[in-house]
This record gives C-alpha cells, sequence and structure tokens, in this order.
C-alpha cells in the first residue's frame, strides 16, 4: 500500500514538474511583459547553477561555494567570444560550458581530495581567487565595470535574435538540455555511486571504487553546467556579467539557497533559485530595497520550520501517509529518498 | 637598498598593518574558538564586526567624539556583545546536532537581516567615526606623520591578545575551553556543564567583534560591505592560524594585515591573490593550520 502511495506522490511529483515547465515554456505567448520574460530567463539561469551545485553537495557532499565563479567564468566566456569572435549563440555556449569544465578541471583536483572541514574553505578560496581575477584581469575583463557582448545572439548566421520571448525559449531549450543531462546523472549508476561516496566514502573505497575519480568527475561535469547556466545569465540583452556574480556572498547565498530547498531534491534547488530571484529582483523594488532581509528572514525561519528543506515537505506528506515518523536532519533527507526506493 | 632606510620609509604601512592585523585579531579568535568549540560556523560574526562600527559611529560621534562618547561606546558594544552572544547561542543550540550546513544557513541569514536593518536604520550612505580628542593627531615616525590613533589600536590590541591568550592557555577556565574543544563528551562525563562553557565562550567571542568593530571605526570608516570583507579575512585567519588556536590566530592575523598592507606598495599586481593563494596552500599541504592545537590535529 505504501509503495503504491509512494508511486502516486511521484507521479504527482513528475505531473506538477512537467506543468510547471509547459506554463514556463508557454510563458511568452501568455502575454508575459518584457519585464517578467527577463526575470523568468534569470530564474532558469539560477535555477540551472542550483541544480549544478546540488548535484555536488547534495548528492557527493562536496560542499562548494565554487559553483557561482564557474558559472561566472562561464558567462565571461560567452561574452568574449560574442565580442571577439562570433554571434553565434551555440558556440557561445559551447565556450561557456568548456571554460567552466575546464577551470572546473583545473581548480578541482586539490578540492575533492581536501578533508571534509576544510573543503568549504578551500572551495571558499577556490572561489574568491576566481572573483578577484575577474576584477584584476581588467584588459580582458574590464574589472568591476562588468562586460558586455554588445549583440544580440544568432542561431542562423546573419539573422539577430532581439527579442526577448525568442531568447528565453533558446535559454529554456538550454536549461531543459542540460537539466535533463543532471537529472540523467542522478539516476545513472554513476549518480548511485555519488550517494555512495556521500553517505560513506571508505567503505565506497573498499568495494573497489575510486571515490576521487569518481568526485572529480562530478565535479567537472557540474562546472560545465554551470558553465552553461552562466551562458543563460548573459543571454538577455544587454549581455552583460559582472565579477559580483562571483563574489562570496553571491556563492554562499547559493550554496544556502539549495541547502533551504533541500539537499539532493532538484526541484527544491529549483523553487529556491526562484525564490532568490525573485526577492533579489522582484521583491526587492516593492518592499523598498528590503529584499535581502525578507531573504534573510526566510533563510533564518526556514532553518526551523524545514529541517529537509523544502523538499523536505512533500517527504513529510508521503511519510505520515505511508505511516513512518521520525524527522532526521536534512543531510539524513536525501538518505532517506534511497530508503523509500528500495522499500517501493 | 638598506633594510633599515626601508623599513623607516614605510613605518607607517608597517604599522597600519600591524594595526589592521590586531583588529583583524579581535574579529578572528571568537570566531576560531567558536567554530573549534562548537563546530558552529558562524557566517554572522562579520555582521557583528559591524553592529559595532554602527554604535561607534552613532554613539561616540561621527565628526567629533569625547572620552565620554567614546568609552560609552565600547560599554555599548560590550553590553551588545554579550546580549548577542547570548542570543546567537540560544539560536544554535537546536541546531547543534544538525551539521555546519544548517549553522550557515541560519548564521548567514541573521548576517543579511542584521545588515539590512542596519541600512534601514542608518541609511546607505558611507559614515565615519570620531577618535577622542588626545588621540585624533598625529605624531612624527621617522620623519613621517602617523596618526596616534593607530598606535593606541596597536597598544591596546597588543594588550587584548596578551589577555586572551593568558586567560585561554594559562588559567583553569582556558584549560576548560580548551578541554571542551578537544573532547566534549569527557569533559561533560566529569560532570562539568558544557553549555555554560559554550554560553560564556560566545559570549566572549561576541563582545570581542563588537568591540573590534568600534575601534576599527575611525580607522576604516563604517560602510555596509565592511562585514563581509572582515568575516572573509577572519576565515583566511583560522585556516592558515589554526582553528582554536591563540597563537596561530594571532600570527595569522598579524601575516595578513601585514600582507594587505605591504602588498599593495610591493606587488600591486598579484597582492589581493596572495591571501586566498596561500590559503588554498595551508589548506592543501597544512590542512591542521600553520599553529595547530591538539584538537584541530584531530579533527
Amino acid at each position: 500500500m505504501s509503495a503504491a502511495l509512494t508511486l502516486v506522490l511521484e507521479r504527482r511529483t513528475a505531473l506538477v514538474s512537467g506543468v510547471v515547465l509547459v506554463v514556463l515554456a508557454l510563458a511568452p505567448l501568455l502575454g508575459a511583459s518584457l519585464y517578467t520574460i527577463v526575470i523568468l530567463t534569470s530564474v532558469l539561469a539560477y535555477a540551472l547553477l542550483a541544480m549544478s551545485i546540488n548535484l555536488v553537495a547534495g548528492y557527493t557532499g562536496l560542499l562548494t561555494l565554487c559553483h557561482a565563479a564557474y558559472a561566472g567564468v562561464g558567462a565571461y566566456a560567452s561574452v568574449l567570444v560574442a565580442r571577439h569572435l562570433t554571434h553565434n549563440g551555440m558556440i557561445q555556449l559551447l565556450a561557456g560550458v568548456v571554460m567552466g569544465a575546464a577551470v572546473a578541471a583545473l581548480t578541482g583536483w586539490i578540492a575533492v581530495r581536501a578533508s571534509k572541514t576544510f573543503f568549504l574553505m578551500l572551495s571558499l578560496a577556490i572561489g574568491e581567487l576566481l572573483h578577484i581575477l575577474a576584477v584584476q584581469w581588467s584588459s580582458v575583463t574590464k574589472g568591476d565595470n562588468g562586460l558586455s557582448a554588445g549583440a544580440p545572439l544568432e542561431l542562423v548566421p546573419g539573422s539577430p535574435i532581439s527579442l526577448a520571448g525568442y531568447v528565453y525559449w533558446v535559454a529554456f531549450g538550454v536549461f531543459a538540455v542540460f537539466a535533463g543531462l543532471t537529472l540523467l546523472v542522478t539516476r545513472s549508476p554513476f549518480g548511485s555511486a555519488l550517494r555512495g561516496i556521500r553517505d560513506n566514502e571508505p567503505r565506497m573505497r573498499a568495494l573497489g571504487y575510486p571515490t576521487s575519480l569518481y568526485k572529480y568527475g562530478v565535479w567537472i561535469f557540474s562546472g560545465g553546467v554551470a558553465g552553461a547556466a552562466g551562458w543563460i545569465m548573459t543571454a538577455q540583452l544587454p549581455r552583460f556579467i559582472a565579477p559580483a556574480q562571483m563574489s562570496f556572498h553571491f556563492a554562499g547565498l547559493m550554496l544556502l539557497a539549495v541547502t533551504l530547498g533541500g539537499l539532493g531534491s532538484m526541484w527544491g534547488s529549483c523553487v529556491a533559485a526562484a525564490l532568490i530571484v525573485l526577492m533579489q529582483d522582484v521583491v526587492s523594488q516593492d518592499l523598498g530595497g528590503q529584499g535581502p532581509l525578507a531573504l534573510g528572514l526566510i533563510f533564518v525561519i526556514g532553518v526551523y520550520v524545514l529541517p529537509r528543506g523544502l523538499a523536505g515537505i512533500g517527504r513529510r506528506a508521503r511519510r505520515s501517509a505511508a505511516g513512518h515518523d521520525g524527522s532526521p536532519g536534512r543531510a539524513a533527507g536525501a538518505h532517506d529518498e534511497i530508503e523509500e526506493k528500495v522499500t517501493a | 637598498m638598506n633594510p633599515l632606510g626601508w623599513l623607516a620609509d614605510n613605518s607607517g604601512v608597517i604599522l597600519n598593518g600591524v594595526a589592521m592585523g590586531l583588529l583583524l585579531f579581535m574579529m578572528a579568535v571568537g570566531l576560531s574558538i567558536v567554530f573549534g568549540l562548537l563546530d558552529v560556523l558562524n557566517l554572522a560574526h562579520g555582521a557583528f564586526f559591524l553592529i559595532g562600527s554602527y554604535v561607534g559611529y552613532r554613539v561616540a560621534g561621527e565628526t567629533t567624539a569625547t572620552w565620554g562618547s567614546f568609552l560609552l561606546a565600547l560599554l555599548v558594544a560590550v553590553v551588545l556583545g554579550a546580549l548577542i552572544g547570548v542570543g546567537l547561542m540560544l539560536l544554535t543550540r537546536p541546531l547543534l546536532s544538525r551539521g555546519h550546513l544548517d549553522q550557515a544557513l541560519l548564521t548567514l541569514g541573521l548576517a543579511l537581516v542584521i545588515g539590512e536593518l542596519l541600512l534601514l536604520f542608518f541609511g546607505r550612505n558611507d559614515h565615519a567615526m570620531a577618535a577622542p580628542p588626545e588621540l585624533a593627531g598625529s605624531v612624527e615616525i621617522f620623519d613621517a606623520k602617523y596618526p596616534v590613533y593607530r598606535l593606541a589600536v596597536i597598544v591596546f590590541g597588543a594588550f587584548v591578545a596578551a589577555v586572551v591568550w593568558y586567560v585561554f592557555e594559562r588559567t583553569s577556565a582556558g584549560a576548560l575551553v580548551r578541554a571542551t574543544v578537544a573532547d566534549s563528551d569527557m569533559v561533560k562525563a566529569i560532570g562539568i556543564d558544557v553549555r555554560k562553557v559554550s554560553a560564556v565562550t560566545f559570549v566572549l567571542a561576541t563582545v570581542l567583534a563588537v568591540t573590534g568593530g568600534v575601534l576599527s571605526g575611525p580607522i576604516k570608516g563604517v560602510t555596509s560591505g565592511l562585514g563581509d570583507e572582515t568575516l572573509l579575512l577572519a576565515l583566511v585567519v583560522i585556516v592558515i592560524g589554526g582553528l582554536g588556536s591563540v597563537v596561530g590566530t594571532l600570527v595569522a592575523s598579524l601575516l595578513i594585515g601585514l600582507v594587505q598592507n605591504l602588498g599593495v606598495i610591493l606587488m600591486p599586481e598579484i597582492g589581493s591573490f596572495l591571501l586566498f593563494g596561500a590559503m588554498a596552500l595551508v589548506i592543501t599541504f597544512r590542512p591542521q593550520g600553520l599553529f595547530p592545537t591538539v584538537a584541530a590535529v584531530e579533527r
């Protein structure tokens, strides 16, 4: 009975996600204003970045403050390619993804071998070094002034896409592809091994898994996804990126948003990312600039009210319906998910 | 180049580095001990420092201060710090069993709320804070004028560092805190209320941070970005110095104060990379920090 119920609830999650995706895809046709479209594009970028962070933080147990910087690298790469090489949006995307993954590969090898207590600090140092690089290397990045691509992106040479709605659809396609890839990774045997590493690395090593290599692999992959998120950040005109997007402040905000959404829950990450955009860009103007205040209060209240993040709400309903109880900590939340899959 | 002549030429910069390092120490030592002791990563510590700066600006005065108003600002900082420390301890208690990330979520949330409330009350403009009249002037050191206030901060900061070191390393109360850092279950087992130990530590850590904020006011001014900036530097300090080590925190603070001030002069291009580069190197090759405590080694 509980298995059937879990199935029903899982189907419901899939259904809700499907409906949300369809509504998002149709947003330009539903009379959304230019402003709304630009905000929704930001939501897509932040959601993809949050998913890449969740993949390493929630599924692998590597709490990262690097990925905002990797997204920044992807954004800078896209904008630089747009300025100096080609208007082709897909080549810019490729540059963003490759650079995000390459910088993750360069910096990740030290990171994945650090001990758990210091991992967060090391990732902070790496993220901050990249942030400083973006500020200091002003001959390329124009420093704190930020960099703008100047020209709209093209899919077919010679026909720039300047309407925000069409750009949004391109961004939506990119989001769907990379979010889909990320979900595929989490469902693959590789993803199961990552969860095993998160829960008990010595045991996984004893079973013969090259755990460092696995962590390094997912690190590079997530760096590429973050790079794609960076491309989405710079998809809408004026296609602008500044070093603030790579700062410790933003990195911390994103990691904590993922935590608030629920480690190991991809839709929780997306909802939390949308919340950040909403608080920063929309509510901030209505509340007279008090968005960060509201966001802070949400964090503080969320810690107590939602011990397992936004994702815990659905899971709690599922649990009480299935007759389980007990609410272990946030880190244990994702573990329960596996347990449930097994019992289902 | 004559090294003594170089020292004399750059004495102002070096003194700035020392003053900044000692202020950083006041902030970082609490962060380090609380992290070592309670496993609480307090991301709101920078916001506490910022509260101190605003207290200094409002209570001591923006353009002129008297000894009375300056000491009153310090007193307010101590009281506020104690209250905040107790409050933070109560807030983190339900989360102790829940890991770093939940505490980070709470304290970053608090940092955002505090930062925004300060902006709401004091406006978005930057402010200044005045030093007491006797300290407001400057003296001549090696033919260059140097503000008296910074010298006073160096003297006071050195005094605070000495007191913290003495209490932490040489008194039985300090031994209790160190024992709790090393093995809180064992301390509990011999009948000591660990919660009281942590309460006192929390309060002292917060008082030091808020007071440090007041003292930094006349040097660094009062700006909303100061909290984040100081927190970031303090995190570098506790990594380089080693968690829960007073001497390590002091050495690392002075080092970073000097690197920040001298780096700008000696190597303007790479000066800002030095800090985080050093932090990454230390974690990779010497994760216990340069001055490990026994507890930190076992962690």
